[in-house]
């Protein structure tokens, strides 16, 4: 009676009815490719991880040169569960990256980003770019020594985009060097910026998906067996499920692989042997190291920064410009530039751990 | 009359909406731009005394809010530099046991002229000048910077 009566209140001011429909209607094909379904669902509950221990670690971090290490290690020791909530605040981080590049190599490979998906595909990329960036920031905050370098090196080489890039560096930095200045930016763009310009994009990407409903293969698309679950309650308890399997996942990495504070950012002290980006900015990095200090006329960071600004706007625009395979031919252009991709990635990456 | 009324109006519009987005824009980017602080001109730097200075042995000044490093080599002499590598920025240090310049981000070395001699660094170290006035080391700006 009561259910029904607050209903009705509600349904009369903001005629929820139809969406009530829309989501009794709603339904998710099965099929041997579904599982890749679920990882948006992951990456958006890492995110809301991030945002609820973001705002709990809020209340005792500090920005500024002389407090932000030392809060940190206050956190860390004498907040109760303050470890906790740093840890996994830096692990959900990580695997939010993770799922990020899951979700976006699935979406690649079955070719999900085609008609009508292409502003899904490019609101995805951009929540990507920005989640990097989210990632990039948040590793200053601690202010210490391994950040600190990283920080430096990272900014500087976005100097090396020509025109723009001293201008870009400044900005950055809030200065020439990095210096508190640094600090109070990258918080502000931490807690305020990135997770703000994050939420309207993922609204916007998630208004899309339910418009435009699940994408299905095309193989799936025409078989008369064609199964499909109801996204409620059925595939909504599956997305539940898993969430819970990867909040223990979480905390077992934090529990048992925390991240170390280390050493306090000293500008006047030499840079620690080390010094390593983020695994996701890894493979970048490392394509750096090899491309010699100068190629014919330009120099060779320049030329990077170049050559991976081309490729992610390349990737960008994949729905555009996507070649087809032939009709009965076996070869997939779009499959093997995506391996390449993927093994490209990987194999960097190990290479950059290894030295 | 060349242009008709409502193209007029669409005219004067758009141009305003330009004006508006500009007189926005302007203050918010400069803005973001951090001002100019005037660097406290520092020109030289009392390092302390030669004895205090074991020979093979460095040490890094601050020098305003510049990195500037200092080694005692093992003949005694003394050497300063700019601490800061000229790959990306990060802070050199000395290797008594090679003696040359390590920088750990990516193992650029540089000899004990300053010099770039492998790994990433594309350049060399700014060399500063040391003076030994009454036994007390002064190390000081270039003049050509
Ligand atoms: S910053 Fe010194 S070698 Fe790269």
């Amino acid at each position: 009676m009561m259910k029904s009566k607050i209903f009705n209140w509600v349904d009369e001011r903001f005629n929820i009815s139809p969406l009530i429909d829309f989501m009794k209607h709603k339904e998710v094909p099965v099929h041997k490719h579904s599982i890749w379904y679920y990882m948006g669902g992951v990456t958006l509950f890492l995110f809301i991880v991030q945002v609820f221990t973001g705002i709990l670690l809020l209340l005792y971090y500090q920005p500024g040169v002389d407090s932000a290490y030392e809060s940190v290690r206050f956190i860390m020791t004498k907040v109760n569960f303050g470890w906790l909530i740093r840890q996994v605040h830096g692990w959900a981080a990580n695997l939010m990256v993770f799922f990020i590049f899951l979700h976006m190599f699935s979406v690649f490979f079955t070719k999900a980003f085609r008609k009508p998906r292409e502003l899904t595909w490019i609101t995805g990329m951009l929540l990507m770019f920005v989640a990097m960036g989210a990632g990039f920031s948040g590793y200053l905050l601690p202010w210490n020594e391994l950040a600190f370098f990283a920080t430096k090196v990272g900014t500087d080489i976005t100097g090396a985009v020509p025109v723009i890039g001293d201008m870009m560096k400044v900005l950055l930095r809030g200065g020439d060097d990095v210096t508190g200045a640094t600090l109070s930016r990258f918080y502000a763009f931490h807690v305020a910026l990135i997770p703000a310009i994050m939420t309207l994009l993922i609204g916007l990407h998630l208004m899309f998906v339910q418009r435009q409903g699940m994408h299905e293969p095309d193989h799936f698309k025409n078989d008369p067996k064609r199964k499909v679950i109801s996204f409620f309650p059925n595939f909504v308890l599956r997305d539940a499920l898993l969430w819970l399997i990867v909040l223990n996942i979480l905390l077992y990495l934090a529990v048992f692989f925390p991240w170390e504070l280390g050493l306090k950012a000293d500008p006047f002290l030499p840079a620690p042997e080390g010094i390593k980006p983020e695994w996701y900015f890894m493979f970048m990095f490392q394509t750096l190291k090899y491309i010699p200090a100068h190629v014919w006329f330009i120099e060779g960071e320049v030329l990077g920064v170049l050559g991976f600004g081309l490729i992610a706007l390349l990737w960008v625009l994949v729905p555009f410009w996507e070649i087809r395979k032939k009709p009965g031919a076996r070869f997939r252009p779009m499959n093997i530039i995506g391996t390449i991709g993927v093994i490209y990635i990987v194999v960097l990456t190990i290479l950059g751990y290894m030295e | 009359m060349g242009i008709s009324r409502k193209k007029f109006i669409d005219y004067v519009l758009g141009g305003s909406l330009i004006g508006w987005l500009g007189s926005t824009l302007y203050p918010i980017l400069s803005y973001l731009k951090p001002p100019k602080i005037a660097e406290a001109n520092v020109n030289s730097v009392k390092a302390g005394l030669m004895t205090d200075f074991a020979v093979n042995s460095s040490a890094i000044l601050k020098f305003g809010r510049m990195p500037v490093i200092l080694i005692r080599k093992e003949d005694g002499e003394f050497r300063a530099f700019e601490a800061t590598c000229t790959h990306l920025d990060c802070i050199v240090q000395y290797k008594a046991d090679q003696k040359q310049i390590f920088c750990a981000c990516h193992n650029g070395l540089y000899d004990l002229h300053g010099q770039n001699v492998s790994g990433p660094p594309p350049k060399p170290l700014i060399e500063f000048d040391v003076n030994i006035v009454r036994d007390e080391i002064v190390v000081s700006k270039p003049k050509q910077v």
